[in-house]
């Protein structure tokens, strides 16, 4: 047994726990698995964007050699409900607080009478290998009626409509507004408006989406195993959607290759592959190949905004006004939290008194758009950003000067910014230095006069040169929770298992560092447990970028119950007070009396009910306990990042500087969340596994 | 995305590969190396109902000198292409454009005579071949028929093959005395198809241009030699502003298309670009002073 | 229509043999027919690399070539890397340098290397990116692979 670090593993670069199996190909993959009688899904996808299947006989598909079973969208919709809707949680702040209408569209698990994007589902077939179902697949005869594709999302409202039940393209208008920002921009010496449009991106992990179920005719009960970022979520629709106790549902995400955000919500096939394991009575695997994934796994992004500002001589922005209208395709997944995502990151580090943004959500005919890599944020910053370029520009000033003269000060923090985050709670900045982050970046590149000067230089070569300045806050560590358990089993292991469902960030490793330190035992004596409903009653995912914060601090919960029990035996079994007793090296020991301890795993014993228990009288049996951490809202992290070019060229083309927005300010309402943050901030940086790297260096 | 069915065949002799060739019609496809073939295969958008494998057929491979040029098997790995001495030394054009090809692992399966049959308007063989004036060299149980680079690629994957022919060997020209090449290329990333890649040779006679040849990929729907940014080039001294003049006019001459990857017009730029580099490093090359 | 035969290889030096129509991906079947799930698919058009093994002592795309093909051929995969153990050299060079994040492209981008540097011993480290961009890794950036591939090569074979 190795001994506690003295120094505790949070901060110290450990190895990480997953590289073994992986660098062996030793890990499990969706794709990897082989279930006893399995059979090997497809599915028929559109390749017209908007059409009415007017006629659709699966006679010759399911006649093919080697098919067990075809479905077709029709058949599935009338034993299984729509998706839409249970995906979509408004919290009821964010209801309160923000201008809403939202009419989000109901999705059929496959196309049951219209398809509505190249790519979505209109049949299934289950065959011996995935080769003779796709051969099927060829062998559906469909006819579809063309309708008129809707592709623009300005004139969306005006085309054919997707969704009848709806009654428009146009499903959801939101709207905040701080100050007066009419008067303020008709004020304004100085006005600017200017149209941005940010094009659709795709997660595209290098692992494609899959899902494999079994369904186990005894207990009733079904097993399956998703390259998902939400096992807990996906469970809770499939349960609700077969009719099924929760707990009759297991569901796991074994090895992922990569999400990104885009394997952060349940999709149509996390459902539908368990129902027909259940349907056939045999397990089916479906693993989505790269032409599917490009179709039909969610899409991001997408907006056209036109943006305004009203500022003075001095290039201090009095105004600022953003309509954007955000194409989602053909189905909201997730509902509006990406867009008012986008409206609560635009004012980034800037004071700006007087504001309004409005958001027109449409729908097209093209892939579903859902979270991806900052969920709204980089559309924000996009607009903020250009506009401070383009105000500098017209008034001749330094981009690096625009920006500090309107940024939100050390001294104004906490800093309330006058709009509801996307949880609902009125969003405040809890701690940095903006405008020193932003100087450090400039500084790291060489500062802006010498910058200048090269430029200079260089145009006189016939080369250009350019600076790029690129500066934003964020809300991080988002709710609404996240749950742990914690358990010190018979080995005298500590056991965590927690909502979080690694896809490459090094989980495994950064949870143990983060148990390990909680308990002061090597972390050799930790053991893990992940994505998997089973371990764990209650959990949310890995999304938006915050498992470390929130899972670690359910751990440290958890763990604090736990321990106060351990100590309670202890003590008990070393007749001493708990006051006198400390807790390292997996150990129990009285205060300088190192040779007066007992091991965790004598203390598990005498936990333990039955006839050899030695628990304090009346303690309730065992050591394990669940917590679940809900942050009172987010905290604010911020970065500004210097570029300069030609990026790629040289040493040193790009820098970026970051001031860690979160330390902890004692007594303030989110500080247990800061305090959280930091701890795990060390981790995460120094761990070096993390996928999302989003504020670091 | 799994290749439909297909019948099989893998003949270990020309004859026999030529006569499957000849009976099984237009159905049948060739497989050289696969790495184009095997992608439309697996997206279902190739479907022959026959495939005649020719990796194990003797005789078709290789890299022979044959006094002015050399003959290069079509079955020769580009992989094997790459690291030939012979090749680096006689048709250094083709050893640079190789090296442009897709990734080493590509390389290690794609063969010259599959790229030449596939005439891909991206790739780097039909463009050296076009550059170099290099020779088809075409069998069917017919007979054998030579075909020059000229008249070989027709169109966006479309050669001059009948159905029955097979490519079996590419003869190319050995660089002349005093003559230098370079081929520059732009793709989106290392070993992409190329946006654009222009292929440049140049001979120089007393400092004088006796012989230029320029050609490109990416830049048309087949390759062809820019004719007119030749003869600009000839019996000059191929200095900085006749090189920017050649490059304006072959991305005047050129013919791109835009596609999601790059426009049409970017292409073009790009077309300028890639002339002026490879004709630079070609004249140096050739001994000419910058 | 379509008929099976049967394909032996010699595969990390053992010989296997599977039945496999001539249509079957070399990939699938190393990993459906063989049971070998280390070799990954990405998206089976050879633009990924995630599949990359050697046959015959060099590194191709095993989503590009049919089983068939391979008939006799000696083929390595990324579970042959490991001396029992012991981590090949490279595989704990990876580790190091925190060259793997899901681990989903490791097994392509450790047999992409491991040719490479034989092909080209003397890489310089802008000749290490362009060779290793042969393999997409959506997670790192690249440069801890970057590294360790320099690494490795600068200390020859393990």
């Amino acid at each position: 047994m190795t001994a506690t670090s003295p120094d505790g593993y949070i901060g110290r670069s450990v190895p990480r726990r997953e590289d073994r199996r992986l660098l062996l190909g030793q890990g499990a993959y969706v794709a990897d698995l082989v279930l006893p009688g399995m059979v090997h899904a497809a599915f028929a996808r559109s390749q017209l964007a908007h059409a009415r299947i007017a006629a659709i006989d699966l006679a010759r598909a399911a006649a093919e050699p080697g098919v067990a079973f075809a479905l077709d969208g029709a058949a599935l919709a009338r034993e299984m409900p729509p998706i839409g809707g249970m995906q979509v949680t408004a919290p009821k702040g964010w209801a309160e607080r923000v201008e809403h209408r939202i009419g989000l569209p109901p999705q059929n698990l496959m196309a049951s009478d219209r398809v509505r994007y190249v790519g979505e589902a209109f049949a299934v077939v289950c065959a011996d290998s995935r080769y003779t179902a796709e051969d099927a697949i060829e062998a559906i005869d469909v006819e579809f009626e063309p309708l008129p594709a809707v592709v623009d999302p300005e004139t969306a409202k005006e085309g054919e409509i997707l969704h009848p039940d709806i009654g428009s393209n146009a499903v959801a208008e939101l709207h905040v507004e701080k100050g007066d920002v009419a008067r303020a921009m008709a004020a304004a010496p100085h006005r600017i408006r200017r149209r941005f449009r940010h094009h659709r991106y795709a997660a595209m992990p290098l692992e494609c989406r899959g899902v494999a179920a079994e369904y186990d005719r005894r207990t009733d009960s079904l097993t399956v195993w998703s390259s998902t970022q939400v096992v807990h979520w996906v469970r809770k629709e499939l349960a609700a959607a077969l009719g099924m106790a929760e707990e009759k549902v297991r569901v796991l995400a074994p090895d992922v290759g990569g999400g990104f955000g885009g394997k952060g919500h349940v999709y149509p096939e996390d459902l539908i592959i368990p129902y027909l394991a259940r349907r056939i009575g045999r397990p089916v695997r479906w693993v989505e190949d790269r032409h599917e994934h490009i179709l039909n796994a969610a899409h991001s992004r997408d907006n056209i905004h036109e943006a305004e500002i009203g500022f003075d001589d001095e290039g201090r922005i009095l105004a600022f006004r953003d309509r954007f209208v955000v194409d989602s395709g053909a189905y909201s997944p997730v509902g509006a939290g990406v867009a008012y995502n986008t409206t609560a990151h635009l004012l980034g580090p800037y004071h700006i008194e007087n504001f309004s943004g409005t958001t027109e959500m449409v729908v097209t005919n093209k892939t579903p758009n859902a979270p991806y890599r900052g969920a709204g944020r980089p559309e924000a910053t996009q607009v903020t950003e250009r506009l401070m370029d383009i105000a500098a520009d017209a008034l001749g000033m330094e981009p690096a000067e625009i920006r500090l003269r309107n940024m939100i000060g050390p001294e104004r923090m906490p800093y309330a910014v006058g709009l509801p985050y996307r949880d609902g709670v009125p969003m405040t900045y809890d701690s940095g230095d903006y405008p020193e982050s932003l100087r450090r970046a400039v500084d790291e590149i060489g500062g802006v006069e010498a910058f200048r000067a090269r430029q200079e230089a260089a145009r006189a070569e016939g080369r250009w040169l350019g600076l790029g300045l690129g500066c934003y806050t964020e809300g991080t560590g988002v709710g609404p929770f996240e749950g742990a358990t914690v358990k010190v089993d018979a080995s005298g292991k500590i056991v965590v298992s927690t909502g979080a469902c690694p896809i490459g960030q090094g989980h495994e490793t950064v949870f143990a560092q983060v148990t390990a330190d909680a308990w002061k035992v090597p972390i050799e004596d930790v053991v893990v447990l992940l994505a998997d409903t089973s371990t764990l009653t209650m959990g949310y995912g890995s999304i938006a970028s915050r498992s470390t914060v929130t899972s670690s601090m359910a751990i440290g919960d958890a763990s604090d119950k736990v321990k106060a029990k351990v100590l309670a035996v202890a003590a008990h079994l070393l007749e001493a007070s708990e006051a006198d007793l400390e807790l390292a090296d997996g150990r129990v020991a009285v205060k300088g009396v190192a040779e007066m301890s007992v091991t965790l795993r004598e203390i598990a014993a005498a936990a333990a009910p039955g006839w050899l228990s030695r628990r304090p009288e009346g303690s309730e049996a065992g050591l394990e306990a669940t917590s679940y951490y809900e942050p009172p809202t987010v905290t604010s992290a911020h970065a500004s990042s210097a570029s300069r070019t030609p990026a790629g060229c040289g040493s040193s083309a790009m820098s970026r500087c970051t001031t860690l927005a979160g330390w902890s300010i004692p007594g303030s309402p989110t500080a247990r969340s800061r305090a959280g943050w930091c701890r795990v901030w060390a981790a995460r940086s120094t761990n070096r596994s993390n996928t999302t790297s989003r504020a670091s260096c | 995305m799994k290749p439909p069915r297909f019948d099989y065949h893998a003949p270990e002799s020309l004859e026999e590969a030529l006569d499957l060739l000849a009976d099984s019609g237009p159905d049948a496809r060739i497989l050289a190396g696969g790495q184009s073939l095997v992608p439309v295969l697996n997206f279902r958008l190739a479907r022959p109902g026959v495939l005649i494998d020719i990796n194990r057929v003797t005789g078709i491979a290789g890299i022979g000198d044959a006094g002015d040029r050399l003959t290069i098997g079509a079955m020769t790995r580009q992989r094997e292409i790459e690291v030939s001495e012979t090749v680096a030394r006689a048709a250094p054009l083709l050893h640079e454009a190789t090296g442009h090809v897709a990734h080493l692992p590509i390389r290690s399966r794609g063969t010259i005579g599959g790229s030449m049959a596939n005439a891909d308007p991206a790739a780097e063989d039909p463009a050296v071949a076009a550059a170099l004036e290099a020779t088809m060299v075409c069998r069917s149980r017919r007979g054998e028929r030579r075909i020059a680079a000229a008249g070989f690629f027709v169109d966006v994957l479309t050669t001059a093959l009948e159905p029955d022919e097979m490519l079996v060997a590419v003869e190319i020209p050995k660089i002349p005395a005093g003559a230098g090449a370079a081929f520059a290329e732009i793709s989106r990333r290392d070993g992409d198809f190329a946006l654009a890649g222009v292929a440049a040779q140049i001979a120089l006679a007393n400092g004088r241009v006796s012989d230029a040849r320029i050609s490109a990929c990416g830049l048309g729907p087949a390759p062809v030699r820019f004719r007119e940014a030749e003869e600009i080039l000839l019996d000059g001294a191929c200095e900085p502003a006749a090189i920017a003049a050649a490059a304006a006019s072959v991305a005047a001459a050129c013919d791109p298309h835009g596609d999601v990857h790059a426009s049409a017009a970017y292409r073009r730029q790009l077309a300028e670009a890639m002339t002026r580099r490879a004709l630079a490093s070609a004249r140096e090359r050739a001994g000419g002073s910058a | 229509m379509s008929d099976t035969r049967s394909v032996t290889v010699t595969v990390n030096g053992e010989r296997r043999t599977g039945e496999a129509e001539p249509r079957l991906l070399l990939s699938d079947f190393l990993r459906e027919t063989l049971g070998l799930t280390g070799t990954h698919v990405g998206c089976e058009h050879g633009i990924c690399g995630a599949c990359t093994v050697h046959v015959d002592g060099e590194a191709v795309r095993s989503c590009l070539m049919f089983a068939v093909q391979a008939e006799g051929a000696e083929i390595a995969t990324v579970e042959g890397l490991a001396d029992g153990e012991t981590l090949h050299r490279l595989q704990q060079l990876f580790s190091k340098h925190r060259a793997l994040q899901c681990g989903f492209c490791t097994p392509g981008m450790l047999m992409t290397a491991l040719d490479l540097v034989r092909h080209r011993p003397d890489m310089t480290e802008a000749e290490i990116r362009s060779g290793m961009a042969a393999v997409l890794c959506r997670c790192t950036g690249y440069e801890g692979i970057v590294h360790a591939v320099a690494e490795y090569a600068s200390g020859g074979e393990a």
